[in-house]
Order: C-alpha cells, then structure tokens, then sequence
C-alpha cells in the first residue's frame, strides 16, 4: 500500500517537473517568435540593407528613416565603456576579497557591494543626471553631461556587484592546492594570485562578465535618463547616444499599433537578442576551452 | 626547534640534520607532526597567521627564518613535492616553464632545461609528444612525477616529499621509488612515509616521530634491525597499542 502510494507520488512529482520544464521552453519560443514575426513584417516594407547602412532614426519623418546603425553604435559605445570601467574593477575587488582583505574588512565590504544591487535603475539614473553629468561637463568642459560615457559609469556601478559576487565566488572555489603548488616553487603571493588563481577562475571570470554584459546591454532606465537620447549617429563617447533599449522604452508607449514603426521596434530588439545571445555562446565556447585544463 | 599553533605545541624540541646528497624518510603515526615538520623547512607556515616557531633552522649555514633571505628564493633552493599531485591548471610545459619564468631564467634555455628535467623524472618518453596536453589529463602516476620534474628543474639542493605515493598505484610507487633513488646523487631528499617497506627500500637515514618529538634518528638499518628505542621498534614492527 505504502509502496504503491510512494510509486504514484514520483510519477506524479516527474510530471510536475517536466511540465515546469516545458512551460518554460515554450514561454522562451513563444517570446522569440513572437519578436521574429513581428521583425519580418518590417523586413517586408523596409529593406535590410537600409536598415543596417542608413545613418538616421527618424521614424516620424516623412519618408521615415528606419536605420538601426545610431542605436547599434549608441549602445555599443555605452557599454563598452561600461565593460572597460566594471571588468578590471570587479576582478580585482573580488580578488582583493577573496586573497589579501583581512576577513573583518571582507564581513563590512561584501554586503557593502551587494547592497548596491538593490538600488533602483531609476535612483541611478537621477544622479546620473544630477550628480555624474554635471561632473562630466565640469571635467571635459562642454555643455551637456548627458553623453554616451554618463551612461557608462552607471552601467559599470550597476554591473559591479554581479561581476563582483560572481568572480568572488570563482576565485575562492579555486582548490588551495593550487596556491601551494605556486607558493612552493617561490611565486609571491602577487604572481600567485595573477598568474595561477586568477588564470584558474577564468571559467567562472567569463560568466561573471557575461551575466554583468548582460546586465549592461539590457538596462534601460538609467540610460534612457543619463545619455542624453540623441538617435543620431554618435562621433565618441562625449555625444548624446541613445541605446535600443531606451528607443524601444521611449517610442513603443506612443507608437500605433501594427504600423512600420511598431514592427521596426520589434525589430531592433530581435537585433539586441541575438548580440546577447551570441555574446553568451561565445562566452560558453571559451569557458569550455579553458575548462580542459580542470580536473 | 619548537612550532606552535596558536597555544597548541605541535612540534617540541626538535633538534635533526639532513646529509647532504642522502635520502632522510621521517616516520610516524597519523598527527605526529611529521608534516608540519616538513613544511617549516620551506615555510609554508608562513600562510597561516597562527603558526609561531621558534629555534633556528639552516641550509649550509643561511638561517631560513632571517628576515633578509627572501622566502622566494628559498623556496626555489627547498623544494616541496605534496601528498596529492597538484598539477596547475595549466599545459605539461606551462606547469614546468612557470618556475622558470617566476625565477626569471634566460628565455632561450627554457626549453632545453624542461627537457633534461623531465627525462630526470622518467617522463619524458611519455609526454614529448604532447607538452600542450593539459597537466590533468595525465595518470596520477605521471602528473606526480610532474611535480617533481616541475620541482627539479629549478634545480634546488633539497626536496620535501610529503606521502608523494600516498595516492598511487603500486606500479606508479615503484616508478618514483626508482627516481628518488636516482635523484638522490643531485639533491638531498626528506621525505615524510607511511610505508614501512618504501621506508626501507629508499632511505639512507630514518626519523622516528611520536606526539611531536623526535625519538629516533638514524640510519636505516639500525632503525629497523636494532632501534635504540622500544617506541620506535614497536613502531617499525607495527605493533602499537
Ligand atoms: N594549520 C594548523 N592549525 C592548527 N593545528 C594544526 C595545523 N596543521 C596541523 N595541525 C595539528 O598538528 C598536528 C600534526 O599534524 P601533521 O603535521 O599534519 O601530522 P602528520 O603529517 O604527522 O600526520 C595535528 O595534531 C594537527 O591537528
Ligand atoms: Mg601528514
């Protein structure tokens, strides 16, 4: 009896967990055709190559400029600069954690930088307005702090606890054996910690940085306030940009239903999912590449 | 020499010298301290805050615990083979060139100085063909005799062995009871063993340890045929009660 009851509750417990699974999958499909759909009846009435060469967003103009090229570069240069400021920085505070902070130092600064992950995009953007821009412009000597590399040093501030936890944990999982093996063959604790136990991390290194990319090329509020919005071609980062996100933010809210602009949103955000999608792949291969030299 | 570990003494009034060129195997049972012992020669204790000796101990008169020698290059005249092969995450050749590097050998001898080591440690045969393998894909055989090819070709005077067969076949023991045999002529072996037999086979002298203290220091064949001491002959015999 029992042991029959205990038989139906796992068949039962199987079928839970598939179906969880399946929902997620088809939630995942569903969302991706549902942007493919949408993007193609824009590809009907606009040509690809126009939409990649042209040089103007402008969709309310009268012929309607339909070129993704301003919003690719705007949120190329945002989070490049982003990733340039937050990887070096969160690698080495995560080292810095894990192999030289005394641990009382370590017990104040980690919830320090996990609390930063709480504050809302929009409190970042608004000191990204009044505090950052100013500041820049101050410091550049122009007029408008809202600019492309405004938007960077938020995005690096918000990446920063990700990146930071993520690699934390990377470098504290590498076995101490390695440590000794360097230290007795009369490495300093500097060549140890650059040339053995960061090199070990570098998996983990790799997934820290993609999920804090991640975070980066999807954030929208902060740029959206912080950059500026100019949808024309930028010259460096001292321009107003405005990133795809924040386009999609700012134009879906307003824009008819089912016209050539309401498809062309759709279409720029399949573009910005498949930047992720293959940046995460590429992440993938390289983490596997490396992984070979694990036990 | 004493150490301590915060207020426990773990080592107490040890007082040993190793010949030169001789295979010294340090005995005794599990939490003697024979390992502790083993890692205050190249310092090892250094990373750990609570670990306090004091006494003195020297290589050819160079004090290891003065504050002028740096432990770096101390380090590369010790060198210290572990109980579990602890290949680096990294090729054959990287495991051996990274020595090398840290102690900035002349780029153009790398190679040449990998090679001998590595036909030193009996390995060479095995792994010419393929010094960009990862370190871990070797057997556990192989990638011990890497960390002593790794250890050797910094060309130190001694070498620290801590149970370096511990984790191995019979058959990959016996190799590297063959390497130590022939490493001996070059560099002066301390080696910690729980292998009565291996201790027999390799050693020139032998030291008994028991709770911290020395009680027996010898060579080998007075150690096992008459010790001084009935601590060390049950010991050796394997009775202990
Ligand atoms: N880092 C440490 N801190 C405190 N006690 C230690 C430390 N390392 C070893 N000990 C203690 O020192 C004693 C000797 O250990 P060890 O040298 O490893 O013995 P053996 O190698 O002879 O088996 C043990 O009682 C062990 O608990
Ligand atoms: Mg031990």
């Amino acid at each position: 009896m029992s042991i029959k009851r205990r038989e139906q509750a796992d068949i039962i417990f199987r079928k839970i967990f598939q179906a969880t699974g399946f929902i997620t999958i088809a939630l995942l499909a569903g969302i991706f055709i549902m942007l493919l759909y949408n993007s193609i009846a824009f590809f009907v009435e606009v040509k690809p190559i126009d939409f990649f060469t042209g040089s103007q967003w402008d969709p309310g103009s009268m012929k309607g400029d339909y070129s993704i090229a301003p919003l690719l570069v705007s949120t190329g240069l945002v989070t490049l600069g982003a990733m340039l400021i937050t990887v070096p920085l969160g690698i080495f505070t995560a080292a810095f954690l894990s192999e030289i902070a005394h641990p009382k130092l370590k017990s104040i600064l980690k919830p320090i930088i996990e609390m930063l992950a709480a504050i809302p995009s929009v409190a970042i953007g608004f000191l990204g307005i009044v505090l950052v821009g100013p500041w820049i412009a101050d410091i550049f000597g122009i007029q408008n702090g809202l600019n492309a590399i405004n938007g960077s040093i938020l995005l690096a501030v918000m990446a920063l606890p990700t990146i930071i936890t993520i690699s934390e944990d990377a470098i504290n999982a590498v076995p101490l054996s390695h440590r000794e093996a360097s230290m007795a063959l009369g490495a300093s604790k500097w060549e140890t910690i650059f040339k053995v136990t960061i090199p070990a991390s570098m998996p983990g290194l790799i997934a820290a940085v993609m999920l804090g990319l991640g975070r980066v090329l999807g954030e929208t509020m902060t740029v959206l306030m912080a950059t500026g919005n100019a949808a024309k071609m930028p010259s460096g980062f001292l321009d107003s940009v405005r990133t795809i996100t924040a386009t999609i933010a700012i134009e879906m809210g307003e824009v008819p239903y089912q016209t050539t602009h309401y498809f062309a949103l759709f279409a720029i955000a399949v573009i910005l999912f498949l930047i992720t999608l293959s940046i995460n792949l590429l992440g993938e291969y390289f983490s596997n590449r490396l992984r070979r030299f694990h036990a | 020499m004493n150490l301590f570990f915060g207020k426990k003494q773990v080592l107490k009034n040890i007082n040993i010298d190793f010949p030169r060129n001789q295979v010294t195997s340090l005995i005794g049972p599990s939490g003697c301290g024979k390992s502790t012992l083993l890692r205050s020669f190249n310092r090892m204790h250094d990373l750990s805050p609570d670990a306090k000796i004091d006494g003195s101990l020297k290589i050819d008169d160079l004090d290891i615990y003065s504050k002028e020698n740096s432990v770096t290059t101390l380090r590369k005249k010790i060198g210290m083979v572990f109980q579990k092969p602890n290949p680096l995450p990294k090729s054959i050749y990287e495991n051996l060139s990274y020595g090398l590097n840290i102690h900035r050998f002349p780029k153009n001898e790398i190679p040449d100085l990998i090679e001998k080591a590595l036909k030193e440690s009996y390995l060479w045969d095995e792994v010419k063909d393929e010094l960009k393998k990862p370190a871990v894909k070797l057997s556990g055989g192989q990638q011990q005799r890497l960390c002593i090819a790794r250890t050797v070709v910094l060309r130190p005077e001694v070498i620290l062995m801590d149970e370096p067969c511990s984790a191995l076949d019979p058959i990959s023991t016996n190799k590297i009871e063959e390497l130590i045999l022939s490493l001996k002529q070059n560099y002066t072996i301390v080696i910690v063993t729980h292998n009565m037999q291996q201790a027999q086979r390799i050693s020139d002298k032998v030291a008994f340890m028991y709770l911290g203290q020395l009680i027996e220091h010898d060579n080998c064949e007075n150690i096992f045929k008459h010790p001084a001491k009935d601590l060390t002959r049950n010991y050796v015999n394997g009775h202990f009660g």
